[in-house]
């Protein structure tokens, strides 16, 4: 029974996915520049602006099934991205939201794409330079609106607070301000990417092992692999959901700093 | 077997936040229920601080890598 069950004779161990798997070499030659991230990146900018003009370019009244999909994204976050949570001032925050929104989920897509399926988000220095694109604007937004002096002191003290809490409130805020927004808005969106395509890298990579083995760790395999396709779906569904929050997140804090007193 | 403490560090440390992000729902959840027309005011103040509580569980994440 015990041979049954035992890996490969040759003693050869499984060696589990590890976030080595996500330092990929150059693709042409030794150019550091042309790593496949790297290469996604552009293929997203090129997939989402060609989709977004195609789409758009013969608007008419009755729309075709084209302009209707990318017109129903577009509403999509500018309804309930922008309108609801914004205010009144969201048109010029659309553009923003809407680049913001379509890029993430295009790169977290890549994810389970078959042939390119890496999600470029995994590398975390990408969500990183987002944030700091929300970042700048979100702060700008409060200072043009409110003025540095004003815009600080809310920050710092909180209108309606007894004076000794103070104490304990100003840095908090200022951490939470400066430091905790950028920094969990990028590594939100870094850990649910790398996570799950380390999830998927297990259970692929683990049914092909056990599909190695003697047979009755061939027999196990298939359900690996039914689980990697499970998961895949799922995969999808925390991709759609990331890019939202993504948004939705950057939404929230321009609101805020738009909003008189906090 | 290979790996760190750290790790089992970080899934003790998973537990508070998985916690409070179910609690933070739960409660988002049966207000909209209870009234239906609410939502676009609670969905702000629960994303914010499901994002609040999400922000420990990172915390931990980074840590567990970096020391």
């Amino acid at each position: 029974m015990r041979s049954l069950f035992r890996l490969s004779g040759e003693g050869e161990g499984f060696v589990p996915p590890s976030s080595n798997d996500f330092e990929l070499p150059p693709v042409f030659g030794d150019n550091a520049f042309t790593t496949k991230p790297i290469l996604l990146i552009f293929l997203s900018v090129i997939l989402v602006s060609v989709f977004f003009l195609i789409s758009s370019r013969k608007a008419a009244i009755v729309p075709s099934k084209l302009q209707f999909a990318g017109e129903s994204i577009y509403s999509f976050v500018r309804n309930d991205l922008g309108r609801d949570i914004i205010g009144h001032e969201f048109m010029r925050f659309v553009p923003y939201l809407f680049t913001l929104f379509t890029f993430v989920l295009t790169n977290n897509i890549f994810g389970i794409v078959p042939f390119l399926q890496f999600p470029t988000m995994s590398r975390v220095s990408f969500p990183y330079v987002l944030a700091v694109f929300t970042f700048v604007v979100f702060h700008y937004v409060g200072i043009r609106k409110q003025g540095i002096v004003k815009y600080l002191k809310d920050i710092m003290f909180m209108p309606g607070v007894p004076k000794p809490v103070y104490v304990l409130l100003t840095p908090i805020e200022l951490a939470t301000f400066f430091l905790v927004r950028p920094l969990t808005l990028s590594l939100r969106l870094f850990a649910n990417m790398f996570a799950g395509h380390l999830l998927l890298l297990v259970f692929i990579l683990g049914g092909e092992h056990l599909f190695q083995g003697v047979l009755g760790l061939k027999l196990i395999s298939p359900f690996a692999f039914a689980f990697g396709i499970g998961l895949t779906f799922f995969e999808f569904m925390v991709q759609c959901l990331q890019a939202y929050i993504f948004t939705l997140l950057t939404a929230l804090y321009i609101a805020g700093a738009l909003a008189d007193e906090h | 077997m290979e790996g760190t403490l750290n790790l089992v560090g970080y899934g003790l440390s998973a537990i508070g936040p998985a916690i409070a992000t179910g609690m933070i729902f739960a409660a988002y959840i049966s207000g909209v229920a209870r009234q239906p027309e609410a939502r676009s005011v609670l969905q702000p103040i629960a994303f914010l601080g499901f994002a609040l509580a999400e922000a420990l569980a990172l915390f931990g994440l980074v840590l567990a890598f970096v020391l």
